[in-house]
């Protein structure tokens, strides 16, 4: 599909007008190039964060605590990988399959949530991913809801109604470490206090320094702006830390009654480049991780496959 | 990578007795057989419904953004076949 | 709950400490294909099936504590035993191996555990009873799958019905163990509370065999057999999967989580 290049195309016309009267634009729409061309890297994006992130958690899936925490953690890992799986089916309508996206993923050209390439070090981390991460992301979901793009707008509506669940557990098993022994609490706090940094940085640069965020604003296809989100992000958070006596490790950190929001320090945006950019202590773990599990599991998809086909000639037969 | 990517399977659920199937979204299967066990383990984990349907999606012809003038917009001018068209008396009018 | 006689209430109680103890193993070993399954997909249905055995594992479990009577809880029994106390079968401690060997496994094992928990439904222990009616249709499912997959593996590629092979041949050894019963488990069923597993055996066999059939499989001759699970005689491999399902509790004793 390409843009004429001269005049104003009356497709694009339609799809500003759509796009000005908050309607969605779905998978048979015109809409220019560009605009596919985002929307389609935000999703994969989107969907690699929800599959990558299985693996932080997933490390304490079989050395979880309690047969409770087990289950809990294990059907949350779970939803990971299903939210991955919608957002993937979202992405496919706009005709990029999900092996392509994958392929993607394996040569780089494709990137994830940063926060995932910092290890899970103890029980208190894979709690306080649920807490803090999902926490951060959900803030981020919800506002997709509104997204312009409609079968990402649904996979979003989806998603934050199956995540409301991981964020309270993240929280509570926190809480009940937090109210624990003294090497319990200390966990906790040494998992909020290598987490919170991170997970700010879940929202991506500031408004000036966001090299997409303009454009996507105009579309629609975000809705509020990466310093917007992340404010809203700490106001709810620092009290869920005060609440159970975990302090934020930020110095600078304390409530502007003017503004009514809370004031924070600067955030090491030299970390943050770093890790994007496959410097961080475990990108190539994840990314070696899902590339074994793919080619691990290649002779069993040839395998469905010969099946299969062997199946059609003896219908056929 | 593999040879042959799985193929693409919409998948329909009836959330419960009494409602249409609705479009929940899609998922890769080899088969339709596997494609409605996979709906099963991926669409209803939180018992959202009583039935599926899976179809494969090469087999969906949708009608093309192009169509719209000639499909819909000649339905709009027809207000007499809605309910709403008629007026009539209060006494009479929950019909 | 029901009245027992101390010597068989004892009984009951270790007879659902090794169910649950045959679900947690094989749930936990489910559980290490998250993130690590053939697709995404599949990786969903793995984790459905870990849900589900570590879910029943729990029944038994909670169960076993309160007919016991000591305020044992279902974490108590699944953490704080060690190998020899562990009483399941071993087949369900093997590790995963392959995709073939899980699913090779699960075919042997849910195949079992229709036959077994069909049976179970007719126990004179309502809540043994109970437990039994939810596993029918869970296991129904699983077998379901296992069944499907044994046949595509088998009858797919060369290199797939190959190992395929090897796995139902390395299980092989394992099988017979299901169908052995000790004196104790005698005992249960003549009060109408066990099953009789050497019963279940014939229809085990005529169904697995109907399905390496169709998977192009050939069905093993070997009788050779390694049992010891229901007396705590168990594979090297418990151990570790117990180091790690164990860790937490025993670096921290006595705490909540």
């Amino acid at each position: 599909m390409t843009d004429k290049p001269r005049g104003i195309d009356p497709r694009m016309a339609g799809f500003n007008e759509k796009v000005a009267n908050d309607q969605r634009i779905e998978p048979k729409d015109w809409m220019p190039d560009a605009f596919r061309k985002t929307v389609l890297r935000q999703m994969s994006q989107h969907a690699h964060s929800e599959v990558i992130g299985m693996q932080p958690e997933g490390t304490w899936i079989t050395r979880a605590p309690s047969l409770h925490r087990k289950v809990v953690l294990l059907a949350k890992v779970q939803d990971e990988g299903g939210h991955g799986l919608y957002l993937y089916s979202a992405a496919e309508t706009l005709g990029t399959s999900r092996e392509e996206m994958e392929n993607a993923l394996h040569e780089g050209r494709a990137k994830y949530a940063s926060i995932f390439n910092y290890p899970a070090l103890s029980w208190a981390d894979a709690v306080a991913i649920g807490w803090l991460v999902d926490g951060a992301a959900i803030v981020n979901q919800v506002s997709l809801q509104r997204t312009s793009y409609g079968p990402y707008s649904r996979a979003m509506i989806r998603i934050c109604k199956e995540e409301s669940f991981h964020q309270r557990q993240g929280y509570e098993a926190t809480m009940v470490l937090a109210r624990g022994s003294k090497e319990q609490r200390a966990m906790a706090q040494d998992a909020l206090n290598r987490w919170w940094w991170p997970s700010l940085m879940m929202f991506g640069p500031h408004d000036s320094e966001s090299a997409h965020s303009g454009q996507s604003m105009e579309w629609k296809l975000k809705r509020e702006s990466n310093d917007v989100l992340r404010q809203r992000f700490i106001d709810q958070t620092v009290p869920q830390a005060e609440f159970i006596g975990l302090t934020i490790p930020d110095p600078d950190l304390k409530w502007n009654e003017e503004c009514g929001h809370y004031d924070f320090g600067e955030i090491d945006w030299d970390e943050f480049k770093q890790v994007i950019s496959g410097n961080g202590p475990c990108n190539k773990q994840r990314l070696a991780h899902h590339i074994r599990a793919a080619e691990d599991g290649r002779w069993v998809r040839d395998a469905m496959h010969a099946h299969a086909q062997k199946q059609n000639k003896r219908e056929v037969a | 990578m593999n040879k042959q990517a799985l193929p693409l399977f919409e998948v329909f659920i009836r959330s419960k007795r009494g409602l249409d199937h609705r479009h929940v979204g899609s998922l890769h299967a080899e088969d339709p057989e596997q494609a409605l066990d996979y709906a099963r383990d991926v669409y209803l984990r939180r018992s959202e419904g009583v039935s599926i349907w899976v179809v494969r999606s090469a087999n969906i012809t949708a009608s093309q953004e192009s169509d719209v003038g000639s499909f819909y917009d000649p339905m709009d001018d027809k207000p007499y076949r809605h309910a709403t068209h008629y007026k009539l008396p209060k006494e009479v009018d929950n019909m | 709950m029901k009245e027992y006689t101390t010597e068989i209430r004892n009984m009951v109680v270790a007879y659902c400490i090794a169910l649950g103890d045959d679900s947690l193993t094989l749930g936990h070993r489910l559980s290490e294909w998250s993130s690590n399954a053939p697709f995404l997909e599949e990786d969903l249905a793995l984790t459905n099936v870990a849900l589900d055995l570590i879910g029943r594992a729990r029944m038994f479990y909670t169960y076993a504590g309160e007919l016991e009577g000591g305020g044992r809880s279902e974490d108590d029994i699944a953490y704080l035993r060690d190998c020899r106390e562990y009483r399941n079968f071993l087949i369900n401690e093997l590790p995963i191996g392959d995709f073939a060997q899980t699913m090779a496994r699960q075919l042997i094992v849910d195949v079992y555990d229709m036959g077994f928990f069909t049976e179970l439904t007719r126990s004179t222990d309502s809540t043994l009873a109970a437990i039994a009616s939810k596993a029918v249709k869970e296991s129904r499912y699983h077998l379901r799958r296992s069944k499907d997959w044994v046949i595509r593996l088998g009858d797919g590629t060369d290199e797939s019905h190959q190992r395929m092979q090897t796995a139902i041949n390395t299980l092989w050894d394992y099988v017979p163990e299901l169908f052995a019963m000790p004196a104790d488990e005698q005992l249960l069923l003549d009060a109408g509370i066990a099953v009789d597993r050497s019963a279940l055996k014939y229809v085990w066999q005529s169904t697995i065999d109907e399905i390496l059939h169709r998977a192009t499989l050939e069905i093993p001759t070997g009788n050779h057999s390694i049992e010891g699970g229901r007396e705590g005689i168990h594979t090297e491999h418990l151990g570790f999967l117990l180091t790690e399902l164990q860790y937490l509790q025993r670096a921290y004793p006595g705490l909540q989580w």
